[in-house]
Parts: structure tokens; sequence; C-alpha cells
């Protein structure tokens, strides 16, 4: 954290937290970087506060101030690729889109399969503007064969384990997973595609893949993953989270297991929220290019249905950087990813607030208290006692996406030129402002 | 004087009608010229023409190049091996180093769907698509569609069927989208392995039986069948393959009586087609090629936006 904690008073702001189900305007007071006390508005208490001595005060009328905000799903690119993303430029993309805290994923070069990899990343975020928790590979090397040493990671700090980007296609591989991850209490997060299916597959399996001579990763290939792999969470009893959901019968299969009462969660991208496959065609824009693939518009739906009813417990952006020289190119020879941490919120604001499908509350606990409760990480609420982690939104703010204000060092976004509602005011972390925008 | 609606030719999916029977108008003109003892005119003088061909061809870059030359267009050909693309240089810079050098057209042959649309956004060149990966390859659709439209006067009403790798064939694809614009009806026939997902949604009969196919058409079109694909599973042997859906002279009974047949090439003589199919009178396979000629000529005559007097000043 850049600067020692200070003390502040955050007034007049509507203050949201899920975890505690607060919802009204009130006053947030922060000593020594954490939550002191949520008081409702009174003359006495207004008095009190111009009466502070020593705080920053933030006039946050008209503002909304929730706990900082959690993405799970990011990649840094720290350490193999410094010139897509760091962890200190991630971070700063990261306290742009109003996260606190975020997940790195492991497919780095090296690979985050042992203590020295982790050790590596928590230590180029000692002084970032986000807490940045690592998450360690499920196999060596990611390469599905053998289990990474688990015990070790998680006893560097590990917070689960992924092989993203790669489905663990051995199941008797992944029921090991499963089965030692208990011993530790951390979930096993799982890019869940079939390898067989999709191979060589640049988009979604649609008449849309038909159309335009591109090869196609079906559907199927996910719900055969997600189907597999409740199978196995059922007989180990082990904690699945099942990463980036993009189709229905995911979703249906998904939804059915949790009342089965199946250990298992789910996040779903803001981008396979927002758009739909027929975006392809019109430009053949390779940041839409992403992996899994942006499916049809009933998956879209079916996606922000299992978000409203719970299904899908939170919102992650798989923030994945590439450089401009590589998404230059042809679309099929184009890497997957876009980035993610600066449009999540307001994409979610635009698309699913706005449209009606989620109140303020709901969607600020998919990406608060929701995915902290999957990872076991601190924050996520505005309790007592807490890190002052705190996100202050201007919520009707509209703006345009624009290449020249991300923090990321990359800019593979599709969204660039979209309008949008909702914009970061301040970001805190710990009691200190690590994001103000202009 | 009559244009196109659009300044490149990307694909024949979504060209209005009148395009397209401008296109083939200006084709049947142009036919005539190359049955001169003197096969030029000096309509395109002064213009450059560059064949980009990243995936090999010699059909369709020679088509090209002489079609080019007899409109008296400057035309110069690249190919990837031995420049430096092999080095690592990318598409935009590639492209960026060949426009410095002053071309007027560009006809693109590339291993990836939507590279001409590419070239549209980093290029001011009119571009013509020579075939995108497995999305378009509209001359071969032009020129196909002329040759039927030559045999019987008309494209409306005819009966047409497409055989073969539908799921991997721009060929296909082009066809598809001309034929059903000018009013024909288009049936696709193969193993239900190469028909692609959601294929019925292009609005096309669909057999994985040929007979059935057969049965009443006008115009069969052969498409050629990679060994690559049974290599990759998608149907057991060749010899089953030609077994069940080969083109021979028994299967082309079914047909009405002044049916033609066609293939785009190159042939796998007696795995998708047999030889006495391919060379018999009713075969117009050779006439496929002259055509492609003179459509080429007519689809760089049109975006070029000359008229026929311009280069003769």
């Amino acid at each position: 954290m850049p600067d020692f904690p200070k003390s502040m008073v955050i007034t007049g702001g509507r203050v949201i937290d899920p975890a505690i189900g607060f919802g009204s305007d009130a006053h947030l007071f922060i000593e020594n970087g954490k939550i002191a006390r949520i008081a409702a508005d009174s003359p006495a208490v207004r008095k009190e506060i111009r009466a502070l001595k020593g705080y920053q005060v933030i006039d946050a009328t008209d503002k909304m101030v929730v706990p900082g905000l959690i993405d799970i799903h990011v990649h840094l690119r720290e350490p193999g690729r410094e010139d897509e993303e760091t962890v200190e430029s991630g971070c700063r993309a990261a306290a742009a889109g109003g996260f606190t805290s975020i997940c790195c994923m492991p497919n780095t070069t090296p690979r985050i399969d042992n203590q020295e990899t982790v050790k590596f990343v928590q230590d180029r975020a000692k002084n970032a503007c986000a807490r940045v928790y690592v998450v360690g590979a499920i196999t060596k090397n990611i390469a599905g064969e053998e289990l990474s040493e688990i015990g070790d990671l998680v006893k560097m700090g590990a917070v689960a384990i992924t092989d993203d980007g790669h489905y663990v296609q051995n199941p008797e591989i992944m029921r090991r997973a499963l089965e030692y991850s208990r011993m530790f209490d951390i979930p096993v997060m799982q890019h869940a595609e079939d390898q067989f299916l999709v191979a060589g597959g640049v988009m979604n399996e649609s008449f849309e893949s038909t159309r335009l001579g591109l090869k196609g990763a079906p559907a199927v290939a996910e719900e055969i993953a997600v189907l597999r792999d409740i199978a196995l969470c059922r007989i180990t009893g082990a904690r699945l989270h099942i990463q980036h959901l993009t189709c229905k019968e995911a979703v249906q299969a998904i939804r059915k297991a949790k009342a089965d009462g199946v250990n298992i969660t789910c996040e779903v991208t803001p981008h396979h929220l927002v758009l739909n496959d027929l975006e392809i065609g019109k430009s053949f824009n390779t940041n839409l290019r992403v992996n899994p693939p942006i499916r049809t518009e009933e998956d879209r739906l079916a996606l922000i249905e299992g978000l409203v009813d719970g299904t899908i417990d939170c919102i992650a952006s798989d923030h994945a950087p590439h450089s401009a020289e590589e998404k230059d190119a042809e679309f099929d020879k184009a890497p997957s990813g876009m980035i993610g941490l600066e449009t999540s919120l307001a994409l979610l604001k635009t698309h699913i607030i706005d449209k009606g499908y989620l109140d303020w509350a709901d969607a600020i606990r998919k990406m608060t208290v929701n995915p902290a409760r999957i990872l076991n990480l601190p924050g996520g609420t505005l309790e007592i006692g807490m890190p002052a982690d705190i996100t202050i939104i201007d919520p009707e703010k509209k703006w345009t996406v624009k290449e020249s204000l991300f923090q990321s060092k990359s800019t593979n976004s599709p969204f660039i030129g979209w309008k949008v509602s909702s914009k970061v005011w301040k970001t805190v972390l710990g009691g200190t402002i690590v994001f103000e925008a202009d | 004087m009559s244009v196109l609606s659009s300044r490149h030719l990307l694909g024949l999916e979504g060209v209005p009608k009148k395009d397209i029977e401008l296109i083939l108008d200006t084709t049947e003109t142009f036919s005539e010229v190359i049955e001169r003892t003197i096969k030029k005119v000096p309509t395109l003088r002064g213009l450059t023409v560059l064949n980009l061909f990243y995936e090999a061809s010699t059909r369709t870059r020679t088509s090209f190049e002489l079609a080019a030359k007899r409109l008296s267009a400057d035309i110069v050909n690249f190919s990837p091996s031995g420049s430096s693309v092999k080095k690592g240089e990318s598409l935009r810079d590639t492209v960026h180093t060949l426009e410095a050098n002053k071309i007027d057209m560009v006809v693109v042959r590339h291993s990836s769907s939507g590279v001409p649309y590419y070239l549209t956004q980093c290029m001011d060149a009119n571009i013509i698509n020579a075939g995108d990966g497995t999305h378009e390859h509209p001359t071969q659709g032009l020129l196909d569609m002329y040759t039927i439209k030559r045999k019987f006067g008309k494209l409306a009403g005819l009966r047409v069927v497409l055989v073969g790798d539908v799921k991997h064939s721009r060929v296909v694809r082009s066809n598809i989208w001309g034929l059903k614009t000018m009013g024909a009806s288009v049936a696709l026939c193969g193993p239900s392995t190469l028909l692609p997902y959601d294929v019925s949604r292009f609005g096309c009969d669909l057999y994985t039986n040929l007979d059935e196919a057969l049965e009443g058409a006008d115009v069969v079109n052969v498409m050629r069948i990679q060994l690559e694909r049974q290599q990759s599973g998608l149907f057991p042997s060749q010899r089953e393959y030609t077994a069940l859906w080969g083109v021979n002279k028994e299967r082309l009974k079914r047909m009405n009586k002044d049916y033609i047949v066609m293939h785009p090439g190159p042939m796998n003589r007696g795995v998708e087609i047999t030889s006495d199919v391919a060379d018999c009178e009713r075969s117009v396979i050779r006439e496929q090629v002259t055509n492609g000629q003179a459509v080429r000529m007519a689809v760089l005559y049109l975006l070029s936006g000359r008229r026929a007097d311009e280069g003769g000043e």
C-alpha cells in the first residue's frame, strides 16, 4: 500500500453492503485503515464530523459507497509477459475498475506451480494498489499430468488451484486434485471445456461459425466438462468452482447440482453477459476472440437467468491482456482473451442493472461478498474492524470506453467506443485512496 | 453508367441481385474478348493489380493474372514463400509495404476467414477475395453461375446440387449465396459429418443420399474431397466416400435431361468424380476455367470504376 493508512470519513453517500444487509444513506468512518463505524445521518453526526481533527473528509453525496470489489479471475502476465501487463499495472487497472482484491491465474511463464513463483508475485504486489491473491496450478506446468505440490502452494499463500486455460482432461487427475484439495479447504477452479471437442475452435460453434467458415468450439464441450466435474465433486465432497460459464446447458447442470446439494460455485464474465456471437462477423474484431467463446443470444439470456436466480454466484472478468501486435492479426491466428477489469462495473450497470435484471445490492453482492466467500478471502464487506477497502461509484455517470483511459498495459477490449453508465469515482485500499477519477 | 454497390468484392453473401446481374452481363462482353485473336483491351491501362496469394493456388492466381493482363493492367504476384512473411512480418506490415508501392487493386487468397475484410480496414485499394479460409470464394461462385446461365439461359428455377465437403468449402458458401439470390434452388449433399453445424439455416435442401439429391436436378457441382478430412475422422475411408458420394455415370441418370456436371478443380479423379463423368459431353469443367477469366475481367473492370472507353484515350 502506497501510504500509511489514514483516518477518513466518507460522508453523505449511499452505503450498500449486501454482506451485512445494509443499504441506505450513511457516513462511513475509517480509523487506522479499518472500518470503524457506519452512522446514519443526523444533526449530531454532522456536528461530530465537522469537529473531527486529522480526518480526511470525502463528500460522497450522490455517490454509492460499497465494499471494495473483488475479481477472482485475472491474468497479470507477470512473470513472462511484462510487455502485456505487470502486477503493478494490473493492480492499477484493478483500482481504476473499483477492484481492491484480485486473484491472479497461474498460466504465467514460468507457471505458478511452485512456492518461488507464488512468492515472486506476492513480492511484486507488495506496493501495488490492490490486494493480489495468488491461485496456483493444479498440475505441474499446467500439463494436466501430475499434481503440483499443492500443500506447498497453499503454505505459501495460494488461495485456490486452477489450470485455467486448460481443462484437466484426465478425470483421474481431476478426481485426485479434488480429493487432495479438501485437506486444505481450498476450491479447485476449473476451466470447463473438453479439449478434444474444442480442438482448433476459434469461436462458438453455431450458424455464425458455419456462415463465416471459422472453426467452431461447441457449447457441448462445456456441458460435458461441467457434468463430469459435478460427478467428481459429488463423490469427493471437495469444493469445485467452475470458471467463466458460457452456455445454457452448463447453467442448467449447475442449477440442478446445487439443488442436489453438490458443493459447487461458478462465475460469469461481463462479456459473456453482454455480447453474442453475431458480433464477430460484423468486423472480425480479434478482441472478440475469447476462450471459452462468446455464445448465442439464447445462451446469453440463460446466463442472465442463472445470475438472477443465484445459480451463478459471482462476476469475474477473466481480464486477459494481449499485446496489440499479437491481436492485430487474422481472426484465427490471434490469441484468445480480452481485458476486463476497467469495464466490468460499467457493463454490469448498463446492461444488467439498467435492464432490470439485478438491483444494485444484488450486483454488488456478486462482486464482493460472494467471490470473497468462494475463496475464503478477507474483505468483501464493510463490517466493523475490516480493512477499509472501499469503492465509491458515481452510479449514473455516462462515459465512453476509450483506449486512452485504460490503466492496463494492454488495450484489447472489444468495448472501445461503447457508451456506458456508471464510473468508479474513488477506490480506497486499507484507508488510502488508490484511484481517483479525473 | 451501371456501378456495383460496393468497391470491394469480399463475398456473395448480401450482394444484391442487380450487382450479380451486372457482373454476369459484363462477363458476356469479356467472353467475346477472350475469343478474339488479339485478346486484349486497353480498359485498365495504368492500373496496378496485386495478386496477394498467401495460400498455394495455380488456377485462380493464373486466371486473375490473365484477366488483368487482357485488360492492360499491370499485375504483380506476391506469395509468402521467399518474402518477409517467412521472417515473421505481420499481415499489416506486409500490406503497408505493398501499398507503399501504389497498388490500386488487391486480389487476396488466404487460409484465414476474414482476411479480405481486414485488408479493407488497413489499405485504400479495392479488395477482391480470391478465397478466404472456409468462408467465401466469390469469383468462383460467379463463374459457376455464369457457366450455368450460359447453358440454361437462366438461373432462376434451376435445381443445383452441391456435393461433397460442404463444411470446409468456401466454393459451396459462395455458390449458396449467389444462387439463392438469383432464384435457383440449391441442394447440399455430403456425409453428415461434413455438413456444418446448423447448416439448415442456409435455406437449402439437405441430403446425405446422393441418389436422392440428384433426382430431378439440372446441375451437379462436385467439390474436391481432401484426404486430410479422412485422417481427422470425418469419414471412415476414401473407399466408402467414393461408394456413397462419388459421382458416376449411373447416378447421373436421375438428373433432368439437359443436366450439366461441374467441378471447381483440382479433381481427384476416381474419388469424388469418375473420369468418364469428368470428360463426358455434359461436363463443363473446362468451360468453367475459361469463364473464370471472363468473370474476373468483369469484376476487375467493374470495381475499378472505369468506363469501357477510358483506357483507350
